[in-house]
């Protein structure tokens, strides 16, 4: 089970990002957990200036925009880091 | 999401990063930015978190257009500190090619030479537009 990020205050690009990793876990087989921060204090814990953004077990993949499918995809495949940069 | 609280969903399109170093130079550079940023031509950003490696201020980065370094003196610590986290700037200027002498541990400047700064700035941001249109 793999924890995903949506960063974002919940407009409807933040929710296109929640629509796309949910497609995407389904094509990579993957199981994910995805939890939405809202909260701007919360959202600067991570650094993003810019939202939407997409974390994957912490880690800021993407801000400032949508990743589509395919890119969501090879970030759940990938082997999580061994130390949050 | 409620209708008093900001969306940031729209990047900024030209970003700041002032050295704003320990010099009349470096405090030129981060207040020219910050003019600039108070008369919307662009976004002041932190330019500690992207040396810190941030991972989400650095993804932010990435969405912007033009990253503006402006850096103080020829030592170019805003311009290396972008380019160290492979986000090489579009715009950048460097306030001692610009007539003014660094002065270290001096931080006070006068009104005209951050308008030098500013004017220089602005004029880099207009050609900027113009080529991109």
């Amino acid at each position: 089970m793999k924890k995903v990020q949506v960063l974002g205050p919940g407009c409807p690009k933040c929710q296109q990002v929640a629509a796309n990793v949910t497609e995407a876990a389904k094509a990579a087989g993957v199981q994910v957990e995805v939890e939405k921060v809202s909260k701007p204090m919360d959202i600067a814990k991570y650094g993003v200036m810019f939202t939407p953004g997409l974390a994957v077990e912490g880690e800021v993949v993407c801000a400032g925009r949508i990743p589509g499918v395919e890119e969501i995809k090879g970030w759940l495949e990938a082997e999580p880091a061994k130390e949050r940069k | 999401m409620s209708g008093s609280e900001k969306c940031a969903c729209e990047p900024s399109e030209v970003l700041f990063f002032p050295c704003s170093g320990g010099s009349n130079c470096g405090q030129i550079a981060h207040h020219a930015a910050v003019d600039l940023a108070k008369a919307g031509r662009g976004k002041l950003f932190c330019l500690a978190g992207i040396g810190g490696h941030v991972k989400g201020l650095i993804e932010s980065a990435k969405a912007a257009k033009v990253l503006v370094a402006i850096d103080g003196c020829p030592a170019l610590c805003a311009k290396k500190t972008l380019e160290h986290a492979e986000l090489p700037p579009q715009i950048h200027l460097v306030v001692t090619e610009l007539g003014i002498e660094k002065k270290s541990g001096y931080l006070d400047f006068s009104p005209e030479e951050l308008a030098i700064c500013r004017d220089r700035l602005e004029q880099l941001l207009d050609e900027r537009v113009e080529l991109t249109k």
